[in-house]
């Protein structure tokens, strides 16, 4: 099989396990259901937790936690960095050096700990998460989007239709945004896989999903004392990360080969 | 009908165009060639108002009274917009047929270039390049202009596709009693679709006259040197 549908074909389990999660996890996520730190069973197929909470549940509403909180942040990187990339690309000239030093200036900072400042000033919350992670990681964006612009408004039909007489907003929206959404939806796959590693980072820290709300980083916090005793606390949710992120990364490279994107 | 007036273009040092004045007169065909770089398409833009002169004047027509149709139409079309809509699109941006009457004016439009109606389906990716340049006449058409820029619109198709498209021309340019503005380097062309034709070169016109004067009887070398080689 290949890679790409190799991943694709991941990403939509675990899709399908965050969405049926209440009707997939066999116990309460949050609840105490058992004596702690059991191995994994037939009862408890990747074990309990040092709380005595079932893994296997966890991990399956994990599951929500990440891929929503990985694809409201590519989501906000998507539309701003469209934004000023598609500005910046369109017009050129004055506004587009602005905008592309103050990219430069955003990419000068060392972004995670950025996040780690701002979600220590903040509650840290899932949806500061989203938004904290989409704000920080849309440079990429803004940059390959205006790479497309610069090419795509050279083109004769951009020239027609101006000659038509539609405005800039309608050229922008109508005429180059639409030709320039392969590599737009490439970066949105690999960007997500990025988000994902962030949010786990940030949960694992303690600054990001805050417990008892599992997610696939704060599973992995809890396990850090039981490494010795409890392995499968720590190797389930790392694995879930890295399967996702892996997948995504599948489907990001082949998406690359097939829309026929230069990186 | 168009009456150009000293008009001027620089791009950094270079003159594309120098000191044009140029008059066009309503109903005809005026032919512009001259080699690649000599100015024509930076003329055709000023006209058009796609770019601003640094200076001179463009008298006597309103911009939303012109329009162009594209060398190449590979890449005139947007690969995403079905037929239909882009011949739609200058009329729905001007508001000027109310919504319900577009569909039957795009029908109309795409007999006007002869093909078929059923082609307002599909993507330019599924039309020839003949077919494709009926497209991109057809949306110049659209927005009932009365004067249209040509910019070499058959040099990038094969030769009897060439003779369709310009005898395609020919007609319309009678039934919508328009002016043309015929931008070419093959001088056959520029015979078979000109009434005047105008000679240009660095950002200059060397020489305007009747096809009939600068064919059979040019005055300066450069006109001359330009007959030799195409004809």
């Amino acid at each position: 099989m290949k890679r790409g549908k190799f991943g694709l074909l991941v990403l939509i389990i675990l899709l399908g396990f965050a969405v049926l999660a209440p009707v997939i996890a066999p116990y309460d996520p949050d609840e105490i259901v058992e004596s702690q730190t059991l191995a994994p069973s037939f009862n408890h197929l990747f074990g309990t937790d040092d709380l005595g909470r079932d893994i296997f549940s966890r991990a399956v509403f994990g599951a929500r936690i990440s891929l929503t909180v990985g694809f409201a942040a590519v989501a906000i990187a998507i539309i701003v960095g469209v934004f000023f990339g598609s500005i910046a690309g369109f017009y050129g000239g004055f506004i587009d050096s602005l905008l592309m030093r103050f990219v430069d200036i955003m990419l000068a900072f060392p972004s995670i700990f950025l996040i780690l400042t701002v979600q220590a000033m903040l509650s840290p919350n899932i949806y500061n998460v989203m938004v904290v992670i989409g704000l920080t990681s849309w440079m990429g964006v803004a940059r390959l989007v205006r790479g497309e612009f610069l090419r795509i408004r050279e083109l004769q039909y951009v020239e027609a239709a101006k000659s038509i007489g539609c405005s800039d907003f309608r050229i922008i929206v109508r005429h180059i945004l639409p030709n320039a959404q392969a590599p737009i939806i490439v970066a949105a796959t690999l960007g997500m896989a990025g988000a994902i590693l962030t949010e786990s980072s940030l949960s694992f820290l303690g600054l990001g999903v805050q417990p008892p709300m599992a997610s696939w980083g704060n599973m992995l916090m809890d396990a850090q004392a039981y490494m010795r005793d409890a392995p499968w606390m720590a190797t389930i949710p790392g694995a879930l990360i890295l399967i996702t992120v892996l997948s995504l990364y599948f489907v990001g490279e082949e998406l690359r080969e097939k829309l026929d994107v230069r990186s | 009908m168009i009456k150009i007036e000293k008009l001027t273009k620089t791009f950094g040092s270079i003159k594309a165009v120098d000191d044009i004045s140029l008059e066009i007169f309503k109903g005809e065909s005026l032919g512009l060639v001259g080699e690649s770089g000599s100015g024509k398409s930076t003329l055709a833009r000023l006209i058009l108002g796609l770019i601003k002169q640094d200076n001179g004047e463009i008298k006597g027509i309103a911009k939303r009274d012109c329009q162009i149709v594209f060398q190449d139409p590979q890449t005139s079309l947007n690969p995403r917009i079905k037929i239909g809509e882009a011949i739609a699109e200058p009329m729905l941006i001007r508001e000027m047929f109310p919504k319900e009457e577009i569909a039957g004016r795009v029908e109309k439009l795409l007999g006007l270039v002869m093909l078929n109606k059923e082609f307002a389906n599909h993507y330019p990716h599924e039309l020839s390049g003949g077919e494709r340049q009926r497209v991109g006449i057809a949306r110049a058409l659209s927005s009932n202009p009365k004067f249209l820029i040509l910019d070499e619109p058959v040099s990038s198709l094969d030769v009897s596709t060439q003779v369709e498209i310009l005898k395609l021309l020919k007609n319309i340019k009678q039934k919508l009693d328009l002016t043309y503005l015929f931008i070419a380097h093959d001088l056959l062309i520029i015979n078979y679709m000109c009434d005047r034709i105008a000679v240009m070169k660095a950002g200059k016109i060397l020489e305007i006259g009747t096809k009939e004067q600068i064919i059979h009887n040019p005055q300066r070398p450069y006109t001359k040197l330009l007959l030799s080689s195409s004809v």
